[in-house]
């Protein structure tokens, strides 16, 4: 495979900055080589949309199933996380949580037993996206519903949960969502070494999300994949049952983009039902289509360059990024069908050279 | 997998009925295909010759009718890939090879030797009997040096070579050939008669469905004319091409 260079260049990078950042940001902190808690904070955030990016490429790149509200995995990873810090800064440190007041409880409700558990809420943020994605993909893929109609249904899915997670009769904040976490493992929120294991733990899941798939595609299984998106009719008369393959990489897509909530919600502070708009659904498809479908370094690729842009940009001018998001989608439509890795091949002579074919 | 003589039906269809609404496709068919025969079907376009590969692979769902695979396996109780599995091999008349793999990794997908699971797939294809059979088919096929190729940069006419390899990996007891040389040159259409004619065992019924008479011609033994759904003529295709109700239906519009 061509890409396996690359795949090599991207683990290597994401496996040194995992060994680095803690001590680039720990003892050498303040020094010229330091790397600052804000820093920190921004490269996990990206490792985590990087990890996000993965999942999809997964079922996206390889199977050929487009989702178009991974976003919902994402946002129940987030919940999940916000709902074991909440509870367990009520329970340990007497921190009542904003939603509280403002629904008027004594107490919280019997959904939330149990998560002052970390354990408990790690479990749950496996089990929980991988059971809804596993119920969804199951009554899909049985009844063989594919293509733009899967998307379309993903899309409107996440948007009902989207709405219903707006009312604040709904249990979880709301429109607010939730904040003001006070601990994470012991870890004090706001504390700069908090930022730094942060980022170094989102480093660590994305490498090991990213090794794991590597493994995966490059096995039998991953050639199975592939034959589902390039082929599943035929793969079907070839004694298969697509729905297994399809139905096993979906899951886990769903629980990779869940463990990337997860990591997300600790380092922003909060979550609020806007994770589950069509934006944030949207744009991950737009990091994987930029960076390259069905390669996972071009995942990793798309998502840091357009998130590092986007940081960037938010500073000074975060009324154009609509527009240039825009703009890259419509690049990657009529320019680099395969992403970034159509730059390292020239189109302009493929082009040049189809046309001189009669 | 002993190739053991046998003769006798591979696949019998009685009195089989099949509507798409009020629009009824085949009306009462009863047909068999003999082990050991190449089994050409022909006729017009809507005459059922692909609706009765449909119902073969269990892709359309029959009103009424039984559908026997060697004489004892009911296929409409079974789903596409269990009819696969059980020995039935469809090549679509569009050639349908998985073109982001290479030649060698189309094969080694179509070989089936464990029991089906998606832990069985992950632990590798390094069984040396998969190989062994990957390069008798690559052989058969005359796609040895195409072999690391990925399947789309093909020719048209080496990607229908390749989709029958595929389905011969398995061994089928009935491989189904929808329009095998539609879109061939001469040269091509030449070397899959030969293909075709060198697929021929005693333990393996071979259905060619097709337009081209010549092609036929050249490589069934038995020739099936349909119209509107049902048989007007078997037998040898130079009878065929003799009988007066074959030259009215179908050879008169040619």
């Amino acid at each position: 495979m061509a890409g396996a260079g690359l795949f090599r260049v991207v683990a290597v990078v994401l496996a040194a900055l995992t060994l680095a950042l803690p001590i680039l940001g720990g003892p050498l902190a303040g020094t010229s080589l330091g790397v600052s808690p804000y820093l920190a904070n921004i490269v996990g955030q990206i490792a985590t949309f990087a990890l996000l990016a993965i999942a999809l490429d997964l079922v996206w790149g390889f199977a050929g199933v487009l989702s178009l509200g991974h976003g919902l995995f994402f946002a129940l990873g987030g919940y999940l996380i916000a709902m074991h810090m909440l509870k367990a800064g009520y329970v340990h440190q007497g921190v009542v949580p904003d939603l509280m007041t403002f629904m008027g409880w004594t107490e919280l409700p019997v959904h939330w037993t149990l998560f002052e558990s970390f354990p408990y809420a790690a479990l749950l943020i496996l089990l929980l996206p991988g059971l809804v994605a596993f119920a969804y993909g199951w009554m899909s893929f049985r009844s063989r519903v594919s293509g733009v109609y899967f998307a379309i249904i993903t899309q409107a899915l996440t948007y009902v949960a989207m709405l219903l997670m707006f009312r604040n009769d709904t249990g979880f904040g709301g429109n607010n969502g939730m904040t003001g976490f006070v601990s994470l493992l012991g870890m004090r929120m706001g504390d700069p070494s908090t930022a730094v294991w942060l980022a170094t733990a989102s480093l660590a899941a994305t490498l090991a999300a990213f090794l794991l798939c590597g493994r995966l595609v490059a096995s039998p299984f991953g050639r199975v994949l592939v034959a589902v998106r390039d082929d599943e009719a035929r793969l079907r008369f070839l004694g298969y049952d697509p729905v297994w393959p399809k139905l096993a990489a979906w899951t886990l897509s769903g629980v990779l983009a869940a463990i990337a909530g997860a990591l997300y919600v600790p380092q922003v502070g909060i979550i609020n039902p806007r994770s589950l708009s069509p934006e944030l659904s949207i744009e991950i498809a737009v990091w994987v289509a930029l960076g390259g479908r069905g390669t996972l370094s071009g995942a990793v690729i798309g998502a840091t360059v357009i998130n590092v842009l986007k940081f960037w940009l938010t500073g000074f001018a975060p009324d154009l990024w609509p527009f240039i998001l825009s703009g890259l989608v419509l690049l990657v439509v009529v320019g680099l069908p395969n992403g970034l890795a159509d730059l390292r091949a020239p189109r302009l002579l493929r082009l040049g050279r189809v046309r001189h074919d009669p | 997998m002993t190739p053991e003589p046998r003769g006798g039906q591979a696949i019998q269809l009685d009195g089989l009925r099949v509507t798409f609404g009020d629009f009824v496709a085949i009306p009462d068919l009863s047909f068999v295909a003999n082990y050991g025969e190449i089994h050409g079907v022909i006729g017009p376009n809507g005459a059922g010759k692909t609706t009765l590969l449909d119902v073969v692979t269990g892709k359309t769902k029959p009103r009424a009718g039984r559908v026997l695979l060697d004489g004892a396996i009911d296929l409409r109780r079974l789903t596409e890939p269990q009819i696969a599995l059980a020995g039935v091999g469809r090549k679509f008349q569009k050639p349908s090879v998985f073109e982001a793999l290479s030649v060698r990794e189309n094969l080694e997908l179509a070989l089936r030797l464990r029991p089906r699971s998606i832990l069985s797939e992950l632990r590798g294809w390094g069984d040396p009997r998969r190989a062994a059979r990957v390069s008798e088919v690559l052989a058969e096929i005359g796609l040895t040096e195409r072999a690391d190729a990925p399947a789309g940069v093909l020719a048209h006419g080496q990607k229908q070579w390749l989709e029958i390899g595929m389905l011969l990996m398995q061994r089928p007891k009935l491989l189904m050939l929808d329009e095998p040389v539609a879109g061939m040159t001469d040269a091509e259409t030449a070397r899959t008669a030969d293909l075709v004619r060198s697929l021929r065992a005693p333990d393996r019924a071979i259905l060619v469905i097709e337009h081209d008479m010549a092609f036929v011609e050249e490589i069934a033994d038995r020739v099936t004319v349909l119209h509107e759904g049902s048989p007007i003529f078997e037998g040898r295709m130079a009878d065929a091409r003799a009988d007066a109700r074959v030259r009215a239906v179908y050879l008169g519009r040619h």
